[in-house]
């Protein structure tokens, strides 16, 4: 296999309040030899808030990130979910509306850029399992996770809507996914089948409607709980801000203590494959979940 | 080679009859299924060649009445346009039946959609307009125009991005995709003269768009390409367009993106909160906020108005310039 080489759009969580994300997917791409060159150019993806104020303004800061990964000649990968979406939403609009790119371009042009449409935009998660294969990711775990009950939780984002994400994460259905499934089966792990794997979180609606959020997080942490999970595992920082970070909260609007940690998806990875404690950054979890790391 | 022209499989059907039930149950038929059978030829089958008693609501066969919606192992389905191999190809020789809507159930797939049909209506879904009963020329439109709600106009009113939708199941005042999908195709047409007051309603907290939970599980459950969500993003955009949007703690997150955008490339996650919450709604995350400092999550300084602490994006000075030049929505002044 010749060398993987992406190029990282990092989002905002990753480098701010989720920096166990950004050092847990660096470590293990550097096990895994995959080359990575972080977009430091790259601007928030608008997580869909900026594109209900002005969609239009949206899309030309999406396809200006999209640019520095077509200037690279690389993929560029994503490591959350909101940021997945919204980049591959606004590739998709203007690879296929020619009257928005010419519009977007018309705007790029000013600061000396122009979106082609020549790289693929793609979720860190499928590009380990298409691209870089659960086989060679088994070769690799030092640290089998046959101890653990893992509860996988997909993330919106990552599953739907399919028709657009069909291409970049080998047509995943979004009402049986196993994707995160097949990754924590190929780490040793026990995948926890339950309900709401595929379900939303509630992190958009946060702010204004506090209710529904902790329900719909509540809903999910819950049923991963009554099936025996001993942790939950998610592609997307912003569904684990949510499940970790207000698990407090949410366990209150539920009538029941809730304790869970809930790890990113190279976090899960990192510990199978001997990373460092800090590199794993299990400290940096409002519910506690350093007790997890492990060595061989 | 030879294959089969039929595959094996097992339904599970929910069944419930609201009258004599006290809990509704699971039965099971066992099916060979040939490659041209529908979902709603397999219903009529277990109604058939089962039990006679079973009940689900059918009419037109040619996805059009919408009155077939069901679910097939969780996924809406218009039963009459849903071939049954490909639901065998996605998940398996085991199929569960299950109404749009458990907890709305009146007997085995037969929903009440009386929530759907009031949400629907309360939206005003037809055109407002002063019409000429005697006119001497044609109401013209142009193509784009036509193009504007051409995919929001083939909606059935089938019920399945309504009843998938999380939102709705956790708060019972919201709209729903149907409506909004229904409000944005009546207000984007131009003979219509109700779009302010819809728009009103969707600006409204709680019913309205801004307590979608960006699921884009509307998108998925539409058998006719309507992508609900898609429209509800334009609903938004038009609020802030007509200067009908409300100024509060949704919008200002919401146009919040811009201000941090425009500083940082990223996004200020302190800062969007405090600025959106304004100073009296803050205290609601202080709690959080402790336990993310204990976690190292944020850091104190990141509340000192003089300390900057978040990343800046390379090449910032594109970033301002990009959104000068192309931001064309504003929040409302208070």
């Amino acid at each position: 296999m010749s060398q993987l080489k992406y190029a990282l759009f990092t989002g905002c969580t990753a480098k701010q309040s989720t920096p166990e994300l950004l050092s847990s997917t660096l470590a293990i791409a550097d096990k895994l030899g995959i080359e990575i060159t972080i977009l430091e150019e790259a601007s928030c993806c608008g997580a869909s808030h900026l594109q209900d104020f002005d969609e239009f303004l949206a899309h030309v800061l999406n396809a200006r990130n999209i640019c520095y990964a077509e200037k690279l000649g690389m993929t560029m990968i994503t490591i959350c979910n909101t940021c997945q979406l919204n980049s591959a939403m606004t590739k998709h609009a203007l690879d296929t509306d020619p009257e928005l790119k010419a519009r977007v371009n018309e705007k790029l042009a000013e600061v000396g850029l122009e979106y082609k449409g020549t790289s693929e935009v793609k979720h860190f998660l499928y590009a380990l399992i298409d691209e870089y294969g659960l086989d060679s990711i088994k070769d690799k775990v030092t640290v089998p996770l046959s101890h653990l009950n893992i509860a996988p939780f997909y993330g919106c984002h990552n599953i739907r809507p399919s028709e657009l994400h069909g291409a970049s994460n080998s047509g995943e259905n979004p009402y049986n996914p196993t994707s995160l499934d097949q990754l924590i089966d190929a780490l040793e792990g026990h995948p926890v089948d339950y309900a709401h794997k595929n379900k939303c979180c509630g992190f958009h609606v946060e702010l204004q409607a506090n209710h529904t959020s902790e329900v719909l997080a509540g809903n999910a942490l819950l049923d991963a709980v009554d099936n025996n999970a001993d942790i939950m595992v998610t592609p997307c920082p912003l569904c684990h801000l949510k499940m970790d970070t207000y698990q407090d909260d949410v366990g209150k609007v539920m009538g029941r203590d809730v304790e869970l940690p809930v790890l990113h998806m190279p976090q899960m990875v990192a510990l199978a494959l001997g990373c460092t404690e800090k590199e794993i950054g299990l400290k940096f979890h409002v519910q506690k979940a350093t007790q997890l790391y492990t060595t061989a | 080679m030879f294959t089969h022209k039929y595959k094996e499989i097992t339904i599970k059907a929910f069944r419930f009859n609201a009258e004599t039930d006290y809990l509704p149950y699971y039965k099971t038929y066992e099916m060979k299924v040939e490659n041209h059978e529908l979902i709603l030829d397999l219903l009529n089958r277990i109604k058939w060649e089962h039990d006679g008693s079973f009940s689900y609501r059918r009419s037109c066969r040619h996805g059009i009445c919408g009155s077939c919606s069901i679910k097939v192992n969780g996924k809406p389905v218009l039963a009459c346009k849903e071939n049954a191999w490909d639901m065998i190809d996605l998940f398996g020789d085991e199929l569960i039946f299950d109404p749009q809507s458990k907890k709305r159930a009146i007997k085995d797939m037969i929903i009440d959609k009386k929530d759907f049909w009031d949400k629907h209506a309360a939206i005003k879904p037809f055109v407002v307009a002063d019409v000429d009963p005697h006119p001497e020329h044609e109401t013209k439109m142009s193509i784009t125009q036509v193009e504007d709600f051409l995919d929001a106009d083939y909606c059935i009113q089938c019920g399945n991005c309504h009843y998938a939708c999380p939102a709705l199941q956790a708060n019972e005042e919201f709209f729903g995709p149907a409506a909004f999908a229904a409000a944005y195709r009546f207000t984007i047409d131009p003979r219509d003269e109700a779009g302010k007051e819809r728009l009103e309603m969707t600006a409204e907290p709680a019913q309205g768009v801004w307590d979608c939970v960006k699921c884009f599980e509307c998108a998925e459950a539409c058998p006719k390409d309507v992508n609900p969500i898609e429209k509800i993003t334009k609903l938004h955009n038009m609020q802030f367009e007509k200067n009908i949007a409300q100024r509060n703690v949704a919008t200002k997150h919401a146009e919040g993106f811009v201000r941090s955008i425009k500083k940082h490339g990223f996004l200020d996650e302190a800062d969007i909160v405090l600025y959106s919450e304004g100073p009296f709604g803050m205290h609601k995350h202080v709690k959080t906020a402790m336990k993310m400092l204990k976690a190292g999550k944020i850091h104190f300084t990141d509340a000192l108005p003089f300390v900057d602490n978040v990343p800046k994006s390379k090449n910032l000075d594109e970033i301002k310039k990009l959104i000068e030049i192309s931001q064309t929505n504003k929040l409302p002044k208070l």
